[in-house]
């Protein structure tokens, strides 16, 4: 076998029309994506919503029941997984257990035959910072220390496109920033494309140029992350990614630049390009640090939205913030979230207030108004199946 | 390992609680050590005993008395040493055949059908159904397939594949057959337990990382799985190299396929020669123990976790 050689650059990933049936269920209805050369993707989303069966089937590790997979404008879709240029830094590290770490960094060079793995293998393992475990079995090694060797594992060979499964799950909060950083380094640096799956919209905040939503086997919305922080388009991105208040009324006015909703006695207006949906009824929104909590009745002025009065009905301090939950009559539960630039709560539970934000800052979902139930029910469910940790897959137990 | 389990805490002494704990562990290991020694160990002395005795002179035949004749041994094993390489041939034979044949069965039951435990259970009983008959109920079965006026030889003859005057009783073939056919559960249960166990991630990642399927299974299936080789493998051949009954003239053997298993029931039952039938039966233990022991360091299974 003639030596092998790495990737040159990143290559382009492009699903058509994917879609992946399991017995009994439909994982994926019908998908597609482009992902450039050389740029950083996550596909962000709940449990259960699709994102790991898109990777395993770019892997090649499930088959799609129909469509094309794209790597680098070949069609790979036929190909089995250790034809690929890609490599997986699995959920579950998959660490060959009778194999030293430094022989499971080696592998994959060793079956493409590239010149010198083991040095190689060693460098990567002192990107990861692990080069002094070289000689241990995996078994031997913390959760953590595993998880770096299955990203150096993976990184070693370069490959065109590199697939993380969760990969910093199993990780303390520091050592995941300053594993994310660190990847966000070699991506830069390599020059790979790398997609991302995960459920912590966090991280795919802080790493990823382009995150894609996905809810129940669809891709929801896809963008740069503070276009999809700033602009959600559908319920479920404007809760899931983050939280965000939301108001559903008729259309009772228009003009060329804004849109008015009429929300019992009071109005909330829209700037028109930041609504798609633009009669009818309609859901508008705005996320809770955008609004400013006042004490009294603020004089009307234009270009800000006014709610109120309404009464606090929660306070939780958070020492950067402060969470309160307003009750609004005629505009449900407000959530607002203000900096902490006095020491403690600025209000107590039972006073009285008002809210109040910029227009600009508000955005129109796209969703239909019976499809925003729906919505905010999933991300409430994700965010809750997030927070008891249920995502999370144990380590590989010892063979 | 048994030992250590209360000799330490005695050794740390002092505290009465672990004291204690040893008392329960001394207690609970007792019969087992009882029946060792009563049933292994025991027979074990007798036998080396035996192995040294000598004839009585002017005795019966079959009458010996306590001695040190070395002499049994040299006897032995110079009169029956084509027996003893023989048995260790058919023996390696047969367990190589029976892991060829046993490792895709146990690797299908155990990994390809994981999805449908029941249909796993079922193959499972097909497995050791042969059990459920008796065994020289089965090897007699295969005589009478193997036999001249079977089914088996006359095809044969008519495809050529066998001389007009051959047979298949009594040859080589039919003894390894024989022993193949007559070890394989214990081969494929071993294997079984361990690659129903082992995580198919591993052979993803294996996938992942560039290995062809074949690379793969040398790689990282054949590792992951070698507890169960190696048990296998021992269930096998140790108790294949010991027998008697599939190479006996009553079965599937010859006076030329004989394995030193039957000249140790030969000495034992027919000629009555107790101390050479007892260092054959030495010198068999102690060549297994050898060959046992380098196979084992040489499989390296202690590294496998």
């Amino acid at each position: 076998m003639a030596t092998g050689t790495f990737a040159e650059k990143g290559a382009d990933l492009e699903l058509v029309g994917i879609q992946k049936r399991f017995p009994g269920f439909t994982a994926i209805e019908s998908l597609d994506l482009f992902i450039p050369e050389g740029s950083f993707f996550a596909l962000l989303g709940p449990s259960g919503c699709g994102k790991t069966t898109t990777l395993r089937l770019v892997a090649g590790l499930e088959e799609p029941t129909a469509g094309r997979i794209l790597i680098g404008g070949k069609d790979v879709t036929s190909t089995k997984p250790f034809q690929r240029p890609v490599n997986t830094v699995f959920q579950s590290y998959a660490l060959f257990p009778h194999m030293t770490v430094l022989e499971n960094v080696a592998f994959g060079l060793r079956r493409r035959s590239i010149a010198s793995p083991v040095e190689k293998a060693h460098e990567a393992l002192r990107l990861v910072e692990l080069d002094h475990l070289a000689a241990r079995k995996p078994g031997s090694l913390s959760g953590g220390q595993q998880q770096r060797v299955a990203l150096a594992r993976a990184i070693v060979n370069r490959p065109a496109l590199l697939l993380l499964d969760e990969p910093l799950g199993a990780l303390d909060l520091k050592l995941r920033r300053q594993m994310q950083l660190e990847l966000k380094d070699i991506q830069t640096e390599v020059g790979l494309t790398f997609l991302h799956v995960t459920h912590d919209q966090e991280e795919a905040m802080t790493m990823a140029d382009t995150i894609a939503v996905m809810n129940k086997g669809q891709i929801e919305q896809m963008g740069a992350p503070e276009e999809l922080y700033e602009l959600p388009r559908t319920a479920f991105v404007a809760n899931f990614l983050g939280q965000s208040n939301l108001f559903t009324g008729q259309v009772s006015g228009t003009t060329p630049d804004a849109l008015t909703v009429a929300l019992g006695s009071a109005s909330i207006t829209v700037p028109v390009a930041r609504a798609p949906r633009r009669s009818g009824t309609v859901t508008v929104g705005v996320r809770p640090e955008k609004l400013t909590l006042l004490t009294s009745a603020p004089v009307a002025e234009a270009g800000r939205n006014v709610l109120g009065s309404g009464r606090v009905v929660d306070v939780s301090f958070s020492g950067v913030s402060t969470q309160y939950v307003i009750a609004i009559p005629g505009a449900g539960d407000v959530v607002v979230f203000a900096q902490n630039m006095v020491f403690g709560p600025v209000v107590h539970v039972g006073a009285e207030v008002w809210v109040s934000w910029a227009v600009e800052h508000g955005f129109g979902l796209e969703d239909a108004p019976d499809e925003v139930a729906a919505g905010v029910h999933d991300a409430a469910v994700a965010a809750g199946l997030d927070d008891s940790g249920f995502d999370s897959e144990p380590a590989l137990e010892k063979a | 390992m048994a030992f250590t389990a209360f000799s330490t805490p005695t050794s740390t002494a002092a505290e009465p609680a672990v004291r204690k704990r040893s008392w329960i562990a001394l207690v609970l290991l007792l019969p087992g050590i009882l029946y060792l020694l009563l049933f292994f160990i025991a027979p074990l002395i007798s036998l080396i005993f035996t192995s040294f005795q000598q004839p009585v002179i002017d005795g019966d035949i079959g009458q010996y008395s306590a001695g040190f004749q070395w002499q049994n041994y040299t006897d032995a094993v110079g009169q029956y040493l084509p027996l003893i390489f023989r048995a260790f041939g058919y023996a390696i034979l047969a367990t190589v055949f029976a892991l060829v044949i046993s490792y895709p069965m146990a690797y299908f039951i155990g990994v390809k059908m994981r999805r449908w435990p029941l249909a796993q259970s079922l193959l499972l009983t097909l497995v050791i159904a042969p059990f459920f008959i008796s065994f020289l109920l089965r090897t007699l079965a295969w005589k009478q397939i193997f036999s001249d006026e079977g089914p088996v030889v006359p095809v044969l003859k008519a495809l050529s594949v066998l001389p007009t005057d051959g047979h298949i009783t009594g040859t080589p073939f039919a003894v390894v057959f024989g022993l193949t056919y007559n070890f394989i559960p214990f081969m494929t249960l071993p294997l079984y337990a361990v690659l129903e166990r082992m995580d198919v991630r591993y052979i993803e990642a294996g996938a992942d990382l560039y290995a062809s399927p074949w690379t793969t299974f040398r790689k990282v299936t054949i590792p992951l799985s070698m507890p169960g080789i190696v048990s296998g493998t021992l269930l096998t051949f140790i108790p294949a190299a010991g027998d008697y009954i599939n190479a006996s003239n009553d079965f599937l053997g010859s006076s030329q396929t004989s394995m030193v298993g039957n000249a140790i029931e030969a000495n034992f039952l027919v000629l009555q020669n107790y101390p050479i039938a007892a260092a054959l039966s030495i010198v068999l233990m102690a060549v297994i123990l050898i060959i046992v022991g380098i196979y084992v360091r040489r499989a390296g299974t202690e590294d496998l976790i």
